[in-house]
């Protein structure tokens, strides 16, 4: 019998809505889960999954707890892990992909990054992933007892609470992993931004080189009329027009949101990797034959400056 | 500072794209291999840490490249020889044999050869995009790791600063040596990459460096060693099964507005994304 264990994301207190992938990921193969709420302020925390239907809340808060680092993290994962799980599921954020793999070599567990599906067929789980920046899928199995998967955030609509309270359980700390006392966390710089999540945004306005220094000028009224969060092309980020978190593609994050504009964006594969899933794509590019228009459900040949501002116009008319 | 490189060759990353899929397997025999872009960027930064940034023809270190494939799998290794490593491991395996669980258990039985004083990779490969090698491998030698590594400052060659890209923004740690770091494309910024043996005002070209000709040739008598995956790892077994491979679902094909407001019109009525 399946027994699913989550593997909760804090930041600043709280569980990141990113967990709520992991939990959709449980349900769909509708086992029992429990879920591992570890972190400074886990205590706290563990109240934002209280009401998913978790037949238990694991609570690990302690000081040691830092960064994340990933170090401080695996050896109590990994000893809750063997307490009767054979499945440990995260989300494949930087933290999941970070503290997934070390946690699965921990224990000898195979590891599965980054899926978009599982089946159940039988008493296997046959998890579904992309690979070749999204031009193929994988269907794969794992042989080992336990079983470690991280899922797209993009591709697991975030679950909704279902009621009810789960019971706490306090964990304690596991034995030390040495390598932690040779990683010294400095910090975490982050920008701070009126903007929702790139993972959590329904909309999305990305764009590309052709920007330049207006970037932020051009976008940022189209991003908050629309409620959107701002991202941006990897030529973008490099040149310095915009921050490489915003970054989506293979390096950067992987969005599928209900609408995605690409603005003066080409589509590079790596590019098109990270936004393809999107409901619906609409690009705008001076270029008629740029590659991204192979993939938008609308596409307008026009230059962008002009566009912008005139969509804003009509986007206020309509609504 | 002693440094291991692994790459992986994959089938051209640019036409991705064309990889066809035929009775539920993969074919990507239509493509060229390359080197996987993370690793030549983690082959740059490896021969940053290890040169006076003004003199990049003398290193100051070592770089040890290796790979896993059969024979041809050591073109791979030639480009990388010819850009400035010092020699070359190819650990004998089939493509299909291996997973990156035996891949990393493999690379932790030559780490012990080895000693290096830092493992620098890809964060991943573009074929698989797994993303998951640089972590096993940490976790089994029992070391600290730092992946997707935006930039590297060596310190003393004794430890080093990372800055790694995370989702919202930049962790920064400090990992004492020897240790285990995945790199990200940023790493190969003009300034991205600080040794201690380059003078500070020193600024990079954009990018990966190119051989010249006379390297090319002279990497053709730089030692290339063979080593048998079973030496390695007495349990070659992989863990992950694959049992087939789809094409994704092909997107509807779009269609070209003519103006703003038409886009609008479409966006509210037809997709219902307003």
């Amino acid at each position: 019998m399946t027994n699913i264990l989550i593997i909760a994301e804090l930041a600043e207190g709280k569980v990141k809505k990113s967990t709520h992938s992991a939990i959709t990921f449980a349900r769909s193969v509708g086992a029992p889960f429990s879920i591992l709420v570890i972190g400074q302020g886990a205590k706290g925390a563990a109240a934002d999954v209280a009401a998913f239907g978790a037949a238990k809340l694991l609570v690990c808060d302690d000081a040691y707890l830092v960064g994340p680092v990933c170090e401080r993290f695996a050896p109590t994962v990994a000893e809750v892990a063997k307490k009767g799980f054979d499945v440990v599921v995260v989300t494949a954020s930087s933290f999941g992909k970070d503290v997934a793999p070390r946690v699965a070599a921990r224990i000898g567990a195979g590891y599965v990054p980054d899926i978009s599906s599982v089946k159940v067929d039988g008493d296997k789980l046959v998890f579904r992933r992309p690979v070749f920046a999204g031009n193929a899928y994988a269907n794969c199995e794992l042989t080992t007892a336990i079983k470690v998967v991280s899922v797209r955030q993009s591709e697991f609509t975030p679950a909704e609470p279902s009621g009810g309270a789960s019971p706490t359980e306090d964990v304690a700390l596991a034995a030390k992993d040495p390598a932690a006392d040779r990683v010294e966390f400095i910090g975490l710089e982050t920008a701070k931004s009126e903007r929702p999540d790139l993972g959590e945004a329904k909309v999305i306005v990305s764009g590309g080189r052709a920007l330049k220094e207006k970037f932020a000028e051009v976008l940022d009224p189209l991003a908050a009329l629309l409620g959107a969060a701002v991202g941006a092309s990897r030529a973008a980020c490099d040149a310095g027009y915009a921050p490489p978190e915003l970054q989506v593609g293979q390096t950067g994050r992987v969005v599928a949101p209900r609408l995605y504009f690409a603005i003066g964006i080409s589509g590079a594969i790596q590019h098109l990797a990270g936004m393809k899933g999107s409901k619906t794509i609409v690009a705008i590019n001076k270029d008629a034959d740029a590659p991204i228009f192979q993939v938008a459900d609308y596409g307008l040949v026009a230059d962008l400056f002009v566009a912008v501002p005139e969509l804003i116009t009509e986007l206020k008319k309509a609504t | 500072m002693k440094i291991l490189v692994p790459l992986k060759r994959v089938s051209d990353p640019d036409n991705a794209n064309k990889v066809k899929v035929t009775g539920g397997k993969l074919d990507a025999s239509g493509l060229e291999w390359k080197p996987n872009p993370f690793d030549e960027y983690a082959v740059e930064a490896a021969l940053r840490l290890t040169e006076n940034g003004t003199n990049t023809k003398a290193r100051v270190g070592e770089v040890v490249v290796v790979t896993f494939g059969p024979k041809e799998a050591e073109t791979t290794l030639r480009a990388a020889l010819a850009t400035g490593a010092d020699k070359a491991i190819r650990i004998d395996a089939l493509d299909d044999a291996l997973d990156g669980d035996v891949v990393a258990r493999a690379l932790k039985a030559l780490v012990d050869k080895e000693k290096p004083d830092l493992v620098l990779l890809g964060k991943q490969a573009v074929d698989g995009d797994s993303n998951q090698v640089g972590q096993l491998l940490a976790e089994y030698l029992g070391w600290p790791q730092a992946t997707f590594a935006a930039s590297i400052k060596s310190n003393a060659d004794k430890a080093l600063i990372v800055s790694r890209e995370v989702d919202g923004g930049a962790l920064n740690l400090k990992l004492t040596l020897p240790a285990v770091v995945s790199v990200d494309l940023r790493i190969v910024a003009p300034k991205s990459v600080t040794s201690i043996h380059t003078p500070a005002t020193h600024t990079y070209p954009d990018g990966v460096r190119f051989a010249a000709l006379m390297a090319i040739m002279a990497a053709k008598k730089k030692p290339m060693t063979e080593v048998k995956l079973a030496d390695l790892v007495t349990d070659a077994a992989t863990k992950i099964k694959y049992t087939g491979f789809e094409l994704p679902p092909s997107r509807k094909a779009g269609i070209k507005v003519k103006t703003v407001a038409e886009l609008v019109e479409k966006l509210k009525n037809e997709a219902k994304a307003l």
